[in-house]
C-alpha cells in the first residue's frame, strides 16, 4: 500500500500556482492540485493544446504553471508530446512528458493524433479532464456530451449517445489507461503515481464538473463526481496493455435522476430515464464480465 | 566530398539526414514524416537512415509531422521534415506555429499543384501560400543547388540573429524524380559548418509557458520581433555564403543569381527550375545582340527588395514567369518584384502565368515572353501564356 502525501500540501502546489483563471468548482483546478500531490518532486513538462487548461495559465508574461508549459494547436498535444519526450529518450533524460486536455481536443480533433501517439506507444502521460463540454468557447456540445445534455449547439438536448473513449484508448493495448475522480482522493493519487510508473503511453480520464457548463453549484462539484460514480453513470476503473480489467468502485444503487437533477444542464423533461438506467446497467455488465473474464494481476501497478 | 548520381530528392535528402547526424554531439535529431507524392521518397530515405543519435517519427498526417518537429525543437534537438501540396495545406496550422515559436525547423518543400482538380505536377502555389507563415523561402534551380541550400538554411535558421524555419523549395518531378550528378559533402565537412543546434528557449525545466496568449500590444511585439529577424537574414545569408566557401570550396547562390543583368534592357524573373531554361533563352538572345538578361529568384521570404531592385539595373522592361496563380490578383513573384520596383514607374513590369499545374515551360514559349515584352509600351494583367488567345 502506498502512502499518500498529507492534504496540507493541497494549497500552493508547484504545478498550478495561485491566481490561475479557473471558474470557482472547477475540477481541473483540484485535478492539477492532486496531480501535483501525487508527483511530488517530479516536474512535468506539460503539453496544452486549446482549452481552457491553457486560458489558466494568464497571460504573458506571467503564468499559473510552475513547470514548463506548451502551448500547442489543438488537435496537435500528443504529436508535440511525442517530440518532446523522443528528445528526451535520445539524451537519456528520465522526465516526465505530460498532456493536459480537455475532452475537445481529445474526443473530438485530437483524436487520431492520440491514437497515433498511442500506436507508436510513446512516453507520454496523457490526462483528459473531460468536463463534457466545449467549456472553453462557453459551452457547445463535443462528443464526450451525454445525451440529454442542453448546449449552446443542442439547445433542445443531445441526440448521441458519449463516446467512450476509454475503450477507444484500451483498443490500442496500451500499457495504461484509467479513469479518476475528484472525489476519491486516494484512488486518483495512486493511480497517477502507477502511470507515472510506467513507460509508455498512458492515458489518464478524469470526468472534470464544469459548474460553468453544467450549470451546477460550485460548492457541489466534488459531490457531483461522488453521485456520478454512486449512481454508476461514471465508472472507475484500469486497464493495463489494454487487457487485464480492475473495477475501482461500483454503484450503490443511488438513481440516476439524482445526478441528473443536481444540474441544470440535463433536459429532464425529455430524458427517459428507464432507457438511460438500462444502458447504465449494460455498460457494468459489460465492465464487469471483461473484469471476470480478464482480471489485473496483483502485481499490475505495483511494477 | 563524393560526386554522386542522385535523384533531386535523395539529394535533399541526403543533406537533411548529414545535418541530423553532425548534431548528435548536442540533443540528436528528429524528423516528423509523412509521405506525400513526390516528397515520397526524402521520408523513404530517411527512415532507412541510421542516425546515431536521432529518430524519424513515423506519424498520421503531415499537421502531426509538424507538431513532433515543433515539440523536439522546444527540447533542443535539431528538427527537419518534408512535405508537398495538399499534405503541406493540411500540415499549415502548425507551419504558422513553427514560425512564430521561432523555431529553426528545415522543411524541404516539393512543389506540387494543390488539387483539386488533382495533379501531381509542378506549381509552385502550395509554397508560396506559406509565404506569411514566418519561415525563410528558398528556391532551387539543381540538385547541387538542393543540397548546397539545405545546409545553408540550416546555418542560416538556427543563427541566434534569425531563429526562424525554413523552407527550400524544388520543383516536383522536374528535380525531385530525375538524377544529376552532384558533390555530395562528408560528415567531417557538414559538422564543420553547422555548429551545434542551439534553441536559446527550449525547454529547461523552467516554469514558463511557451506560446501562452499574449495582450495585443504584446502580440504586435512579437511580430515586430519577427520582421526585425527577417531583415536580418540577407546579411546572416552572406556571412553563411562565405563560409560554405571556405568549407566546402564552392560558391553557393545566395540571395539571387543574376545572367548578364548588368546593361540589360529587358529582364526575365524567374525561380526554380524555370531560371534555367530562362538562362538559356536569355544567352541565345545575347548571341542575337539583344540587350536580354536574367533574375533568378531564390530567395523569396524575406524579399530582399534591395537586392531585386539593384539587379534589376536599368531595365527598362521587366517580364516576371510565374508558375502558380494568387486568384484575383495574379503571380506571387510578380506581386514582390512589382513592389519592389515602385520607385521606378516608369519600369513596365508585366506578369507571365506559364507553366501551371506542371505544364511544359520550353524556351521556345520563353522566346515569345521575351519578343511580346520587347513589343510593350504598357504593362496589361497577367497574361496566361497557354491559354489560346481569344
Ligand atoms: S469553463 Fe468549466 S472547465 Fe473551463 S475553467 Fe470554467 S469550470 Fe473549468
Amino acid at each position: 500500500m502506498t502512502t499518500l502525501a498529507p492534504l496540507d500540501q493541497d494549497a500552493c502546489g508547484h504545478i498550478l500556482r495561485p491566481g490561475n483563471t479557473n471558474c470557482a468548482g472547477c475540477g481541473m483546478s483540484i485535478g492539477l492540485q492532486w496531480l501535483q500531490q501525487a508527483l511530488g518532486e517530479v516536474r512535468p513538462t506539460m503539453c496544452i493544446p486549446a482549452c481552457c487548461g491553457i486560458v489558466a495559465a494568464g497571460a504573458f508574461p506571467t503564468s499559473a504553471y510552475g513547470v514548463p508549459t506548451l502551448a500547442t494547436t489543438f488537435a496537435s498535444a500528443a504529436a508535440v508530446a511525442t517530440g518532446v519526450s523522443a528528445v528526451r529518450r535520445l539524451n537519456d533524460e528520465d522526465a516526465l512528458t505530460m498532456v493536459w486536455a480537455g475532452d475537445g481536443g481529445t474526443y473530438d480533433i485530437g483524436l487520431a493524433t492520440i491514437s497515433a501517439a498511442a500506436e507508436r506507444n510513446e512516453d507520454v502521460l496523457y490526462f483528459c479532464y473531460d468536463n463534457e463540454i466545449y467549456g472553453n468557447t462557453g459551452g457547445q456540445r463535443s462528443s464526450a456530451t451525454p445525451q440529454g445534455v442542453k448546449t449552446s449547439t443542442t439547445p433542445q438536448g443531445k441526440t448521441e449517445q458519449k463516446k467512450d473513449i476509454m475503450e477507444i484508448l484500451v483498443a490500442h493495448r496500451i500499457p495504461y489507461a484509467a479513469t479518476l475522480s475528484v472525489a476519491h482522493r486516494e484512488d486518483f493519487l495512486r493511480k497517477v503515481r502507477t502511470a507515472h510508473r510506467l513507460r509508455g503511453f498512458r492515458f489518464l480520464l478524469m470526468l472534470s464538473p464544469c459548474p460553468t457548463g453544467w450549470k451546477s453549484e460550485p460548492a457541489e462539484s466534488v459531490e457531483l463526481i461522488r453521485i456520478a460514480t454512486q449512481c454508476g453513470v461514471y465508472a472507475l476503473y484500469e486497464v493495463f496493455d489494454g487487457r487485464r480489467y480492475r473495477i475501482n468502485a461500483r454503484p450503490d444503487g443511488t438513481p440516476l435522476e439524482r445526478y441528473m437533477s443536481t444540474q441544470r444542464r440535463y433536459r429532464t423533461d425529455l430524458l427517459d430515464l428507464d432507457l438511460l438506467t438500462a444502458l447504465v446497467n449494460e455498460k457494468w455488465a459489460y465492465l464487469e464480465a471483461l473484469e471476470r473474464a480478464f482480471p489485473a494481476r496483483v502485481e499490475d501497478g505495483e511494477r | 566530398m563524393a560526386r554522386a548520381l542522385v535523384t533531386g530528392n535523395h539529394a535533399a535528402a541526403h543533406a537533411l539526414a548529414l545535418a541530423g547526424e553532425a548534431n548528435h554531439v548536442a540533443r540528436g535529431t528528429i524528423c516528423g514524416a509523412y509521405p506525400i507524392t513526390p516528397q515520397t521518397e526524402i521520408i523513404e530515405f530517411l527512415r532507412a537512415f541510421n542516425f546515431s543519435k536521432g529518430r524519424v517519427v513515423p506519424v498520421e498526417s503531415e499537421h502531426s509531422a509538424m507538431a513532433v518537429c515543433i515539440g523536439a525543437a522546444l527540447a533542443g534537438a535539431r528538427t527537419f521534415t518534408a512535405s508537398s501540396s495538399n499534405g503541406l495545406a493540411y500540415m499549415t496550422e502548425n507551419v504558422f506555429s513553427a514560425g512564430y515559436f521561432r523555431l529553426p525547423i528545415v522543411m524541404v518543400g516539393v512543389n506540387r499543384t494543390l488539387g483539386p482538380p488533382w495533379n501531381i505536377w509542378v506549381d509552385q502555389g502550395d509554397t508560396l501560400m506559406m509565404r506569411d507563415a514566418a519561415w525563410l523561402q528558398f528556391y532551387c534551380d539543381s540538385h547541387q543547388d538542393l543540397v548546397d541550400t539545405v545546409l545553408l538554411a540550416f546555418r542560416v535558421s538556427e543563427d541566434p540573429r534569425v531563429l526562424l524555419p525554413a523552407l527550400v523549395a524544388q520543383d516536383g518531378f522536374l528535380l525531385s524524380h530525375t538524377q544529376m550528378a552532384v558533390d555530395l559533402p562528408t560528415l567531417e565537412q557538414v559538422a564543420a559548418f553547422l555548429p551545434p543546434c542551439h534553441v536559446p528557449h527550449r525547454i529547461n525545466g523552467q516554469g514558463k509557458t511557451i506560446g501562452g496568449m499574449t495582450w495585443p500590444h504584446d502580440t504586435e511585439h512579437h511580430r515586430h520581433e519577427i520582421q526585425l529577424a527577417m531583415e536580418r537574414v540577407p546579411a546572416v545569408l552572406a556571412e553563411a555564403v562565405d563560409e560554405f566557401v571556405r568549407v566546402f570550396g564552392r560558391r553557393p547562390a545566395g540571395v539571387i543569381t543574376t545572367e548578364q543583368t548588368e546593361d540589360a534592357e529587358t529582364i526575365l524573373v524567374a525561380c526554380n527550375t524555370m531560371a534555367r531554361t530562362a538562362q538559356r533563352v536569355v544567352q541565345e538572345r545575347r548571341a542575337r545582340g539583344e540587350r536580354v538578361g536574367m533574375v533568378r529568384a531564390k530567395l523569396f521570404r524575406p524579399f530582399a527588395r534591395e537586392v531585386y531592385t539593384t539587379a534589376c539595373g536599368h531595365a527598362q522592361r521587366i517580364g516576371v514567369l510565374d508558375r502558380n496563380h494568387s486568384p484575383g490578383s495574379g503571380g506571387i513573384f510578380w506581386q514582390e518584384i512589382a513592389l519592389s520596383l515602385r520607385c521606378r514607374p516608369e519600369v513596365l513590369v508585366q506578369d507571365y502565368l506559364v507553366g501551371l499545374g506542371g505544364g511544359d515551360v520550353t524556351p521556345e514559349m520563353i522566346h515569345e515572353i521575351v519578343d511580346d515584352l520587347q513589343g510593350r509600351t504598357t504593362a496589361s494583367p497577367p497574361v496566361w501564356k497557354e491559354l489560346p488567345v481569344a
